[in-house]
């Protein structure tokens, strides 16, 4: 019963959850937020729930836990194919962590316009997008999962956003949609290309490694997926959406944009791309590890030159969405590894930084970084010394979470998968400029940090009485504080889990 | 039977109606165009049946055809007429050229 | 085998203390400052119990070998086939041939992997204990007991005691951390903690600016280093699939690598070690990290930090020794910087900076004696390590009693404070190499290793390091004078530091006495001193013969007490900046007309000390205007470049493009939209015309 329902229960779950918020009368609008909470903090105990299972229970490897394969559109062979493994388990349990911890910090904060009944059901709904998106097996669903994630995003960021809020959203939506016409054009081509027509991942993902599309079409069809993906992730050149959504977005939508939005177009490489078409992304890898250290570099170049605190953080998700890219284009096992690795920890942290740049923002009504004029640490010290450790987490130290998916990403570019031989001379000299990259990642970080965090206090900060961290943003954070530093002693909490499964999926590059 | 002649006289039915519609700026007499256009295609219909009518199958279809025609004709009269009403009391004209709310 | 086998106790109780410390803070008793320093000691007493069982088991096997020795030459008549002792980690030599089966030196190599993977990228929280990590612990664990003592006194009534506290005991474990790890990727975890706790603690005093800016700089330097570091270790695991350090030097002695690759990975490595020690090129982010309290420089220069390079290299000697290329490189380095940070050392002011040129200067010492012998540079980082901290909380404790860093607001302070001058004499005296003190024995040891190898680098570095020892104890007089001779001439009354800042003065004192006499050159004590405790691996501890040259230790004695009877001379009264020889270039004049006082040898060692300023002038000049514009100017350029990027390449362009595509969408539909008239028969006109064309191009077609 469990294993059967576990997952339609859970993705479901937020669902029903904005359906029934959508129910509270508009005069007692605040009720929205306890049932909110209630509701998000289900669906965390069961993915919770799932996870413990997915440890306890042996299963045959290379098999599915908790999977349901029934027919959901017969005219078109899509199925309701969901599962998980060890590659989706971390993603779908960061984003109901996630989605609970902005479910308590809501009780701290929505921007203006207010109205929680509708903002909350918004973040429910995008749940449900999210952790579907981890779990579909079909890429018909996977397909109506990734779209659904659109619209309650869009809401947030052109309702709550900042000044710039109609561009922003206009923006995202239309670069994302962009991006998924070519994936879903893919997708078709896959349908019809297969020796018996499907849209099941599994079986593609069979064929696949059988050898069973042609070259030509592999290149053409990673193409296709490959930009969807891509400009999700988002991939150098195509981040420009970015920085804009996250700028404007509201801090429960930039939390949830980065902590799991963007991981769904890398997720999407590792689940679909690069299984199905093996070939394609023989041929493409070279491209992508370049474009991967580019954005590396780029990015941190790009944060040396921001003003503003929020897009400083926007910018710093190109490199590190960098350094999850370059793992990828490595074809093996350690760098997918750590690219899993690298996308939980970006998750966590940068999570975390928009969570409390936000709570910056909301105190000092700017996040114009010579507005605020440094001493964060003489004003609101306790939130100055949790700033402090979550950046340095973000510039790869190693103890905290963010150093080992960058780590690891470099060694495997070292030496990536056998049938990228022709390139490793390329791939080594991109891990030594991805090593650079680091250098210019904790100038950028350290520099924002003396600018914000040290120094005196401007006059009129230091009489304004800023109240310092809240109890809420205290039970919002800890979480991911701890999860920070967890990961970052324990790496085989994501490794462990995730190791046997990227073996599998890439047999068929030989390393 | 030479199908030349109920043809010619379709197409010229037709011309004529073009003409109305194109040329005239009183809505009734555009209706009316319009009509006759619609009748210039229902001979069409019975003088190409005629001209399959060897095969069974199709043995009165066009004839049906034109009663169809003619059915929703009349249905299509009473709709414009209606709005043609509805215009010449907003604007006390019934000139097409007034109507011009579509106009960028 | 207790402590061997819990040594993990070692770093981890420190990091639990600062995670205590940091959690709950002021509600500790003494405000974390008790637990710090409790744990620490506890640390240390375990590192004891580790260091004296490490240490007598390799004494033991080394006892054993001798034996085997002395059979070996008395069986020597007979032809005695030894076909059975073909063990694998017996090699060519026949004089290695000598070792029994079976006695090695002392190593414990346990973990538990961290990945949870077993894949070859999988690497463990595991634990190396031999005699090198047993060394580094008491060295340590000590420096940083004494040091954090000395804090509650140093440190006392500051705002942030207790986070001060919660920081060096985490600098501390991860130091620990650092030295205990049996792979290179936990020794890269350690490595770079101990860079982000030395940021913290350098900016300690955030709210000022200066502060901060050294603290970043420092951070960014190393984190320069880092990169090679990381190149390294990432190039050693593609060489060998596996981080750990025994397997690693194992797959080196089998010989299976390409050497090229392997010097790429060495020099990467060292390249880290450049950053981490101070070494030239990379060595100015040192002086400014003085911005930090004068404990932290103590904990920095002495134990922690930029031993790290230093410890390294020797943790992974046999590879090192693979290469020689690596290994002239590194001579080289450690040459020039001994010599340049010398000469910079004489012309500063700032008391703290003339002690952190000093470190430089040693440091170079230690890196370019491991280019010829294991035991000489690991030595001197021992013995360093002990007069370093002295030297520190020494000057602490200066610094404490006047309010400031600049040795010409001192002066005359011998007799307000006697407990620091008697310390601060032994501390100079052994980093001035004099006998019997603790530096002369390492740096001669350091010295006689270069010579004994001779050739191009070993010439280049015992010469240097002779002119260098020359060099140290000058400055390191003028030190003692300006801060203790003459009058008093700053403001206040200087007094004696409280006792928690003098007993660790005394405690180090003792070893930077006494501590030399742990490895005398001589063969009656080689199998059972230092060199024994520390041996990596017999057969090359066989090799490493005790040295003593008498005629090079005699000369560098002889110089280095010419130099203090120089520096005497110069400084006995304590000149004022004003009249300082070293920050005037007129002295010269001045003291010729005084020539009653200097013969023509003096006169020649001053014209060549002249020469020596200005060498030193022009090195301090190069170091503030070229190497350090440079990384001013890199860094500004950098910030350049990321603003031209973003506001060219980036908004203008990508963006700006694709801004354009829906511009474009737009402007078109403005265009269109001309065409809806609103007159129907305008439509009907253009439906008729359409389906003309059509049915002519049906028709035609």
């Amino acid at each position: 019963m469990w294993e059967n329902a576990a997952i339609s229960l859970t993705v479901f779950l937020p669902l029903i959850g904005a359906g029934i918020i959508m129910l509270i009368p508009k005069r007692n609008e605040d009720a929205a937020k306890p049932v909110a909470l209630l509701i998000s903090l289900g669906g965390f105990l069961l993915a919770l729930g799932i996870l413990g299972s997915y440890y306890l229970v042996d299963r045959p490897a290379g098999d599915l836990a908790f999977e349901v394969n029934i027919a959901w559109i017969p005219a078109i062979g899509a199925r309701y194919h969901v599962g998980i493994d060890g590659i989706s388990l971390p993603l779908f349990a960061l984003s109901y962590l996630l989605t609970f911890l902005c479910s308590v910090y809501a009780f701290h904060h929505i921007e203006e316009p207010g109205k929680p009944k509708a903002f909350l059901s918004l973040m429910l709904l995008l749940q449900t997008g999210m952790a579907g998106c981890f779990i579909a097996f079909d890429l018909i669903l996977f397909f109506v999962f990734w779209e659904l994630v659109l619209v309650p995003m869009y809401f947030m960021i052109g309702v709550w956003g900042g000044p710039r809020r109609e561009y922003a959203a206009v923006k995202f939506f239309l670069y994302t949609l962009f991006g998924s016409v070519f994936m879903l054009v893919a997708f078709l081509a896959l349908y019809f290309a297969a020796p018996e027509p499907t849209f099941d991942i599994q079986r593609l993902m069979a064929f696949g490694q059988e050898g069973a599309f042609s070259r030509t079409f592999q290149l053409a069809a990673f193409a296709g997926v490959g930009i969807g993906f891509a400009i999700k992730v988002p991939m150098w050149p195509f981040h420009t959406w970015l920085p804009d959504a996250h700028t404007e977005a509201p801090t429960i939508g930039s939390v949830l944009l980065a902590g799991v939005l963007l991981k769904m177009g890398t997720y999407g490489f590792v689940r679909i791309a690069l299984p199905i078409l093996p070939e394609g992304a023989v041929f493409w890898a070279p491209l992508i590890a370049v474009l991967a250290v580019i954005a590396i570099i780029y990015g941190a170049l790009c944060c040396l030159a921001q003003t503003d605190l929020k897009r400083l953080i926007a910018f710093s998700s190109v490199g590190h969405m960098g350094f999850v890219m370059l793992g990828i284009a490595t074809l093996t096992p350690v760098g997918i590894n750590a690219a899993i690795f690298g996308m939980i920890a970006h998750g966590v942290i940068t999570g975390m930084l928009f969570f409390v740049v936000g709570s910056v923002k909301d105190r000092y009504h700017t996040r114009a970084i010579a507005e605020i004029g440094g001493g964060l640490l003489q004003t609101l010290p306790r939130m100055g010394v949790v700033f402090t450790f979550v950046a340095i987490a973000s510039l790869g130290l190693p103890g905290l979470a963010g150093f080992w998916g960058e780590v690891f990403a470099l060694l495997a570019a070292f030496s990536p998968a056998e049938s990228l031989a022709p390139w490793q001379t390329l791939y080594r000299v991109l891990m030594v400029f991805g090593a650079i990259g680091t250098v210019l990642t904790a100038g950028y970080f350290l520099w924002m940090l003396q600018r914000v965090n040290m120094g005196q206090a401007p006059e009129r900060w230091k009489d304004e009485g800023l109240q310092d961290i809240t109890v809420i943003e205290w039970g919002a954070w800890t979480p991911l504080l701890v999860m920070t530093l967890a990961l970052g002693l324990l790496p085989l909490l994501v490794f462990g889990i995730t190791d046997p499964d990227v073996t599998r999926i890439l047999a068929a590059f030989g390393s | 039977m030479l199908i030349a002649y109920p043809l010619v006289f379709a197409a010229l039915l037709f011309c004529v109606g073009i003409y109305g519609v194109l040329s005239r700026r009183n809505a009734v007499v555009v209706l009316m165009s319009v009509e006759l256009m619609l009748a210039s295609v229902t001979v069409n219909l019975v003088t190409f049946n005629q001209l399959v009518a060897e095969r069974s199958d199709v043995l009165l279809t066009g004839q049906v055809f034109a009663l169809f025609v003619l059915a929703v004709g009349a249905a299509e009269v009473g709709v414009a007429l209606a709005i043609i009403l509805l215009l010449y009391r907003n604007r006390a004209s019934v000139n097409i050229d007034d109507a011009d709310l579509m106009k960028y | 085998m207790w402590f061997v086998r819990n040594a993990w106790l070692i770093p981890a109780l420190p990091a639990v203390a600062a995670g205590l410390i940091f959690a709950l803070g002021r509600r500790l008793p003494g405000r974390g400052a008790l637990l710090g320093i409790g744990v620490i000691g506890l640390s240390f007493v375990v590192a004891l119990g580790v260091a004296v069982q490490v240490f007598s088991a390799n004494v033991e096997a080394v006892a054993q070998v001798e034996e085997a020795h002395g059979e070996v030459s008395a069986a020597e008549g007979g032809e005695e086939q030894h076909a059975v002792e073909d063990d694998q980690a017996v090699t060519e030599s026949e004089e290695e041939a000598a070792i029994p089966e079976g006695v090695h030196s002392f190593l414990y190599d346990e973990g538990v992997d961290l990945t949870g993977t077993g894949a070859d990228w999988s690497f463990q929280a595991g634990i190396r204990i031999d005699g090198l990590a047993a060394m580094m612990f008491l060295l340590v664990t000590f420096v940083s007991l004494m040091v954090q003592i000395y804090s509650t006194g140093y440190m006392h009534g500051d705002p942030r005691y207790t986070y001060f506290f919660g920081l060096l005991s985490l600098f501390t474990a991860s130091m620990l951390l650092l030295v205990i790890a049996n792979n290179i990727m936990l020794m890269l975890v350690g490595w770079e903690l101990v860079g982000i706790c030395s940021f913290l603690l350098i900016g300690f005093w955030w709210e000022e600016k200066v502060n901060s800016s050294a603290s970043i700089k420092a951070f960014i330097t190393t984190k320069l280093g880092d990169v090679g570091l990381v190149v390294g270790v990432i190039t050693l695991w593609g060489m060998f699939r596996t981080f750990r350090i025994e397997a690693i030097l194992e797959a080196v002695e089998a010989g299976e690598f390409s050497q090229s690759l392997l010097t790429f990975a060495l020099i990467a490595l060292f390249v880290g070690a450049i950053g981490k020690s101070a070494q030239f090129p990379l060595h100015t982010w040192l002086p400014d990290a003085m911005a930090g309290p004068t404990p932290v420089s103590a904990l920095i220069h002495a134990a922690t930090m930029v031993t790290a390079g230093v410890f390294m290299i020797a943790r992974l000697y046999p590879a090192f020794e693979a290469s020689p290329t690596a290994l002239a490189v590194i001579a080289i380095i450690g040459a020039i910087t001994l010599v340049m940070a010398g000469l910079l050392a004489l012309v500063q002011d700032d008391v703290k900076r003339v002690l952190a040129y000093s470190t430089v200067s040693q440091l170079g010492y230690m890196v370019a004696a491991l280019a010829f012998s294991y035991t000489a540079g690991i030595f001197h980082l021992f013995t360093h390590g002990f007069f370093k901290a002295l030297l520190f909380l020494g000057s602490g404790s200066l610094i404490h009693a006047v309010h400031s860093n600049n040795m010409s607001d001192m002066g005359g302070l011998r007799k307000a404070m006697p407990t620091t001058f008697a310390t601060f004499v032994v501390g100079s005296a052994a980093l001035a190499a004099l006998p019997p003190l603790a530096g002369f024995w390492s740096k001669d040891e350091v010295l006689a290793g270069a010579l004994e190898s001779g050739g191009y680098t070993g010439n280049l570095v015992w010469i240097l390091g002779t002119l260098g020892g020359f060099l140290t104890a000058f400055y390191m007089t003028r030190v003692l004078w300006l801060v203790f001779g003459g009058e008093y001439r700053g403001h206040g009354e200087p007094h004696e530091s409280p006792r928690s800042m003098a007993w660790p003065l005394i405690a180090l004192a003792v070893p930077a006495f006494f501590i030399g006499f742990i490895n005398l050159p001589f063969g009656f004590a080689h199998p059972v001193g230092f060199a024994a405790w520390t041996a990596f691996d017999l057969a090359y501890f066989e090799e490493q013969g005790a040295v003593f040259v008498v005629w090079l230790a005699a000369l560098a004695t002889v110089l280095a007490l010419v130099a203090v009877a120089l520096g005497t001379l110069l400084y006995r009264k304590a000149p004022a900046p004003d009249d300082d020889p070293m920050l005037n270039m007129g002295w010269a004049t001045r003291v010729l007309d005084r020539k009653y006082y200097l013969d023509l040898l003096y006169s020649d060692a001053i014209v060549r000390t002249v020469i020596r300023t200005k060498l030193a002038n022009a090195s301090y000049w190069f170091n503030d205007h070229v190497l350090d514009r440079v990384v001013y100017l890199v860094g500004v350029g950098t910030a350049r470049l990321g603003r031209a990027t973003y506001e060219i390449g980036d908004q203008k362009g990508i963006d700006g493009g694709i801004n354009g595509l829906g511009l474009s969408a737009l402007w078109l539909g403005a265009k269109l939209r001309l065409a809806q008239s609103g007159n129907v028969q305008l439509y009907a006109g253009a439906m008729f015309a359409g389906i003309t064309v059509l049915a002519v191009a049906f028709a035609v077609s």
